[in-house]
């Protein structure tokens, strides 16, 4: 086991030195830099202030040696400086973390509390009325576009509350700061929990199919005993990836919804970013992401031992 | 009875004036504005940025040596007054403005202000000092300016190249602020320190921009409000569903596009919406002269006819527009020519089937007709207010002989392609003022900066130079007009149109006016109040 978590550690630093290098690259191959965005708003470009200012921000530099300083100066935990507002980047990152991850966090809540019982109901009740509107809700949610959605409820809250539930950096009491964020969470969790109720649906038909099931439920067990403990301890498996991936890609991929209810978060901000060819923010974002996703990825694996006893990892 | 009442006057008079001046003194002291702003800007230095997202906040916390009357919607010389300068004079030869500078008026971080920082500021905005601003959008704009002199703690003089009578319009403007010497360039990027109304506390990216209130300003009982609170919301259709929730007590002025106006007039019918005369921002065509075969005039001028100016404002501004030329039409241009004289223009009247059929000509004569039509892209920023009329543009050019494309690029790309003349026709924004100087040298004047489709005319150098040391305003309107009619004859960026954008606050936000001929010049927000 020790063996296999050194091999594992191994190649997650080997990804994450292959995503810094492809994400270096990529925004560089991109035309224009910050110099070219800063002229651009001003309508001119002129070439010894453009000159100077790539000289002061290192971009005149060879791109082998604009890449190790950047990671050298990550290895000492040195994030630089915003192009942008010359603030250091970790001031600019680390306070919207926070913001996304309860974003995220909760939109997961919302995706997996209602997502997998609905998906077990309609497994255990195929083809009945239940099963039906199930899946059609399912379908209808996982067709709706989120940004629609939203703008939609905005709507709805003005026309009948008279307020509007987008993000306020003010202090709130706790109905504020739970419709702050449970609204725009919801919006993101509701096509997700369709998601995941149509995999549990379909995961869980597989296993009611097998024969350990019918063994159980010959041998007199409960049908809440059969479908909780056997049947969707089993059929969990897939979901877990795929709640591992969804925490992951959240992290990153909530742009829509913090675009329309102005949540200030990671997504954002690295949209925003990239259109500044703010390289610092951009890099470490990216890298902050790609952890999270390899790190997620890791503990899913670790996950699906404790879950299944058959799976195990050997040296 | 008419004795009677001519009587009586006097007496009314004398009766009314504790009233008026009751109303005069209302107003309440006191409450943070809330309002919205669109976007992110880069910084916070008024000097370094070039977009109202940024000068319209930073306005509140400087000061210029003159300002613009906040409460006058049309900005000229007239309408000038006196800001951190208490007096100022010519002299006879008209080539050197004396200020003398009001005393006692401490910068926010609590120094003095002197002569010094006006020195400082302008060798920052000529790039002449010690220190460099990392962006100097507006260098060119000083281009008269031989030399700032300072005479003592409280005099500086302008000492310009030539007369200039235009000049103190460019001081007045928002840009001109004044900055404190100690402070370096980078941190006024940051942090900025002025003399203004209100302080500068804190800017985050895509959040927030929030000014308080400076205790300790110059001008007595000013500001009345305790603070400005800007939230940035870059989707429009939150930012309009904010102000109609009562959540935001102002729109961004003068950007709301005509639907969102005319949703917030009929979801909020008691808020204040107002639409501007245009703020002299114009759509027009961007012609490469360089680029063959658009080095011939005669191509250029059959563009330039195709056009249906009426139906750009009817289609894209819902009919909320004027036609005008290079110069901002009137009501809210100070120098532009009123409709009848634009009609005479070439390719301005109303006939347009009778300019597109003339334009077909030209286009014969070039060797194009409706069996070889000229393909082309035309090049636009992948924004809404330039894609809309692009699109337009596309499908107006095809009634001379012209298939156009549309070629987007997105806004790191978009100046850098024109400035390396990598683009055949693009359809652009540009400003007409508020006055004519130095906008007409800058985008017309042969080998400019701005000058980015190449087009060059000595005749029109000439006109240019004459215009800016008229002080004649009648004399230098016939001047102008003169550019307006060699512009347009030579289909040099046929203008297109003027948008008009609207504002709307809700009904207790008072003492703000709009500006009819500026984007920039309305936001010091110093006699703005809340009568809540």
């Amino acid at each position: 086991m020790a063996a296999y978590l050194v091999r594992r550690f191994g190649l997650m630093l080997l990804t994450l030195f292959g995503i810094s290098v492809i994400i270096f690259l990529m925004l560089r191959v991109a035309p224009g830099n910050i110099a070219d965005v800063l002229f651009d708003a001003a309508g001119f470009v002129d070439p010894a202030q453009k000159a100077s200012l790539e000289r002061d921000l290192g971009l005149d530099q060879p791109l082998v040696v604009q890449y190790a300083s950047w990671i050298e100066a990550l290895a000492r935990g040195d994030l630089g400086h915003s192009y942008v507002t010359d603030r250091p980047a970790a001031a600019e990152i680390l306070p919207r973390i926070p913001i996304t991850a309860t974003l995220a966090g909760l939109a997961l809540s919302f995706a997996v509390l209602i997502g997998v019982p609905l998906g077990v109901l309609s497994a255990v009740r195929q083809n009945s009325l239940l099963d039906y509107v199930v899946r059609v809700v399912s379908l209808s949610g996982l067709s709706v576009p989120q940004f629609w959605l939203g703008l939609l409820v905005m709507m709805g809250f003005v026309a009948w509350f008279g307020t509007i539930p987008i993000f306020s950096a003010a202090q709130q009491d706790l109905a504020g700061t739970v419709t702050m964020y449970a609204v725009p969470a919801a919006i993101v969790g509701i096509p997700n929990s369709a998601f995941l109720m149509r995999l549990t649906r379909s995961s869980m038909l597989e296993v009611l199919r097998q024969d350990y099931i019918r063994t159980a439920r010959a041998k007199g067990a409960s049908e809440s005993t059969v479908n909780f403990q056997h049947a969707l301890r089993n059929a969990v498996l897939p979901l877990v990836t795929i709640i591992g991936l969804q925490a992951a890609i959240l992290m990153g991929g909530l742009v829509v919804i913090e675009t329309v209810f102005n949540i200030p978060g990671v997504a954002r901000f690295l949209i925003d970013a990239v259109l500044w060819r703010d390289y610092p923010i951009v890099q470490n974002l990216v890298m902050y992401i790609a952890v999270i996703v390899v790190t997620t990825n890791f503990l899913v694996d670790m996950l699906y031992a404790a879950l299944d006893p058959r799976i195990k990892y050997s040296d | 009875m008419h004795h009677r009442l001519r009587t009586l006057a006097p007496i009314l008079a004398a009766l009314l004036i504790p009233f008026v001046c009751h109303t005069a003194a209302a107003q309440k002291p006191g409450g943070v504005l809330k309002a919205y702003n669109p976007d992110s800007p880069g910084g916070m230095s008024i000097m370094e940025e070039a977009t109202v997202v940024a000068a319209g906040p930073m306005m509140g916390v400087f000061n210029n040596l003159i300002m613009f009357d906040q409460h006058v919607p049309q900005n000229s010389l007239r309408s000038i007054v006196p800001d951190l300068a208490t007096q100022w004079s010519w002299n006879g030869d008209g080539t050197a403005l004396t200020f003398t500078l009001r005393q006692g008026v401490k910068f926010h971080d609590g120094k003095p202000f002197t002569s010094r920082d006006v020195k400082c500021s302008m060798d920052l905005q000529m790039g002449t000092g010690p220190e460099k601003l990392r962006l100097n959008p507006r260098q060119s704009s000083w281009y008269n300016i031989a030399a700032v002199t300072t005479n003592g703690d409280w005099e500086v003089t302008f000492q310009l190249k030539s007369p200039q009578p235009a000049f103190p319009m460019f001081l007045a403007g928002a840009f001109a602020a004044i900055y404190p010497c100690h402070v370096p360039p980078t941190q006024m990027r940051q942090h900025p320190i002025g003399t203004g109304p209100f302080k500068f506390v804190e800017y985050r990216m895509n959040e927030s921009i929030k000014l308080t209130r400076n205790l300790d300003y110059w001008k007595p009982g000013r500001p009345y409000l305790d603070g400005i609170e800007y939230t940035i919301i870059k989707d429009t259709s939150t930012a309009t569903l904010g102000f109609i929730s009562g959540k935001f007590d102002m729109t961004f002025p003068y950007l709301l596009t005509i639907p969102s106006f005319n949703d917030i007039k009929s979801q909020v019918p008691n808020a204040i919406c107002e639409l501007d005369s245009g703020e002299g921002i114009n759509r027009h065509l961007l012609v490469n002269y360089h680029k063959p075969p658009f080095d011939n005039p005669q191509l250029r001028r059959a563009m330039a006819l195709s056009i249906d100016r009426q139906a750009f404002i009817d289609t894209i501004a819902q009919g909320q527009g004027e036609i005008g030329g290079v110069l901002q039409p009137p009501p809210g241009g100070l120098w532009g020519m009123p409709a009848d004289e634009m009609k005479l223009l070439p390719g301005y009247g109303p006939a347009v089937d009778k300019n597109r059929a003339e334009g077909r000509q030209l286009m014969q004569q070039a060797g194009y007709g409706p069996g070889k039509t000229l393909d082309i892209k035309v090049t636009t920023r992948n924004l809404q207010g330039y894609r809309d009329a692009a699109v337009l543009l596309i499908d107006q050019l095809k009634h001379v002989y012209i298939n156009a494309t549309l070629d987007l690029a997105e806004t790191p790309q978009y100046f850098p392609k024109i400035l390396r003349k990598d683009f055949a026709v693009a359809l652009n924004l540009q400003t007409s003022g508020p006055d004519p100087d130095p906008v007409l040298k800058l985008f017309y004047g042969c080998g400019s900066s701005l000058n980015w489709d190449g087009y060059c005319s000595p005749e029109v150098d000439k006109l240019i130079d004459e215009q800016s040391h008229e002080a004649d305003p009648g004399r230098r309107k016939t001047l102008l007009w003169q550019i307006e009619r060699k512009l347009a004859e030579d289909s040099a960026r046929p203008i297109i149109f003027y948008p008009r954008g609207g504002t709307c606050r809700q009904p207790y936000v008072k003492g703000w006016a709009a500006m009819a001929n500026s984007l920039f010049s309305g936001w010091r927000l110093e006699d703005v109040w809340l009568d809540k």
